[in-house]
């Protein structure tokens, strides 16, 4: 599984990466996690920051931030 | 969600506010009793006239502040992004702008987003001029500029400054639409196209999440402004008590034309948030200065800046930029110089 945070480095593109990398963890998925800032990326996939991307679809974008429980639905949901 | 949690979310909902409430009121009689009867000061001196402003206005406008942006929060929550393009997807100008400006007011926006929000508006077809609309109404139009106004100097200045801020980003985005600038959008924003694929929305919301939400912005929002609104109130209690009244009139009265303009231009290289701003807002105010040029010049500063046009520089060429800041410009001195002649 490939899993993209999309943002620019701003305070909750963090935030999602904190959640998703331990969200990743506690499912104990086979996962590669990759932030990417660069905003023709990031275009390619949401209009707002931060983004998840898994598998090249876009299972959550903006605000409000999804908590942990929610990145592991969205993950599984895959 | 269960109907036993539904029910003690609305009692538990029910009982914050009457003790919000209860505690708002009693704030005017504890700043009297605080200054007057716990410190002994002399009334009607200026240390007492600071200290009982500072008392009464500082959890004031705290208090407004955490209701208004978790109230927000949860308004927000019910307009994503994607549902806003679609709202705007199709629509002719003029109602497209008036729309976009309104949608400004309630999506979720942080100006890190400005850029990806852009390109997935004009690639699905959202007219360059109804895109900016939005994109001057969000960060200019937002609660805690209204919250800080309504506390501070009462509903009337807290309407003005949305109505006006809501004309001004209708009007601008218009007349960039009419002018018909798109040759000055780099390039590569129509090539990409790739904005254009509709993502999927995001999954529904509970109400448990939409809580949360508000809860969140409570704390990233008024976590961040607090310092800065009681820096302010304590400069404005300060000015409350000893600056001499009129001090600003001959500067920034009514009667001095040059002030809008002046204001307008000092206000574009600085920036910063609402709360920031409000300071010098109430100190210039309070000591006479005219209402219009007053808020002319923090409609500029939070409208107007210049790392917002560096991060617009991705997509926009310097012209489109240039036109771009003189129309809202211009749109925030008609503003100023009208409210200056109407009140």
């Amino acid at each position: 599984m490939k899993i993209k945070i999309l943002g620019p480095g701003c305070m909750n593109c963090e935030k999602l990466y904190e959640t998703t990398k331990s969200a990743v963890a506690e499912l104990k998925l086979d996962a590669e996690l990759e932030k990417v800032s660069d905003l023709r990326e990031i275009q390619k996939y949401i209009m707002m920051t931060p983004g998840l991307v898994v598998d090249e679809k876009v299972v959550h974008q903006g605000k409000p931030l999804p908590d942990k429980e929610k990145v592991k639905k969205l993950l599984q949901s895959k | 969600m269960s109907n036993a949690k539904k029910l003690s979310l609305i009692i538990l909902a029910f009982l914050g506010a009457s003790v919000w409430w209860l505690v708002y009121r009693s704030l005017d009689p504890f700043a009297n009793w605080f200054t007057y009867d716990l410190l002994k000061m002399v009334t009607g001196s200026r240390l007492a006239l600071a200290v009982e402003f500072f008392i009464f206005e500082a959890p004031k406008v705290l208090m407004l502040l955490v209701v208004v942006v978790f109230g927000v929060g949860i308004v927000r929550s019910f307009f994503t992004p994607e549902r806003t393009r679609r709202i705007l997807t199709g629509k002719f100008e003029a109602i497209g702008n008036v729309l976009a400006a309104l949608l400004g007011v309630v999506t979720p926006f942080c100006s890190c987003s400005a850029v990806p929000l852009f390109i997935g508006f004009v690639t699905t077809g959202i007219p360059l001029g109804v895109t900016l609309s939005f994109l001057i109404s969000a960060p200019m139009v937002n609660e805690v500029a209204l919250v800080l106004l309504f506390g501070l100097f009462g509903w009337k200045v807290a309407a003005l400054y949305m109505g006006a801020g809501l004309i001004i980003a209708i009007a601008s985005g218009w007349v960039i639409g009419k002018l018909h600038l798109e040759r000055w959008v780099e390039s590569w924003v129509y090539e990409t196209g790739t904005g254009a694929k509709p993502a999927n929305d995001n999954m529904p919301l509970t109400w448990d999440e939409r809580v949360r939400f508000g809860r969140d912005s409570v704390n990233e929002i008024v976590g961040k402004v607090w310092p800065y609104v009681l820096a302010g109130i304590a400069v404005g209690a300060g000015i409350h008590g000893y600056v001499p009244q009129d001090f600003m009139a001959s500067i920034m009265g009514k009667n001095a034309w040059w002030a809008v303009p002046i204001a307008v231009l000092i206000g574009i290289p600085m920036y910063s948030n609402a709360a920031g701003i409000i300071p010098i807002v109430q100190a210039l105010l309070e000591k006479g200065a005219a209402l219009g040029t007053v808020l002319a010049f923090m409609m500029s500063v939070i409208a107007l800046s210049l790392p917002e046009f560096i991060i617009l520089r991705k997509v926009l060429r310097p012209q489109l930029i240039t036109t771009f800041a003189a129309v809202v410009g211009i749109g925030i001195m008609v503003i100023g110089y009208l409210f200056n002649f109407l009140i």
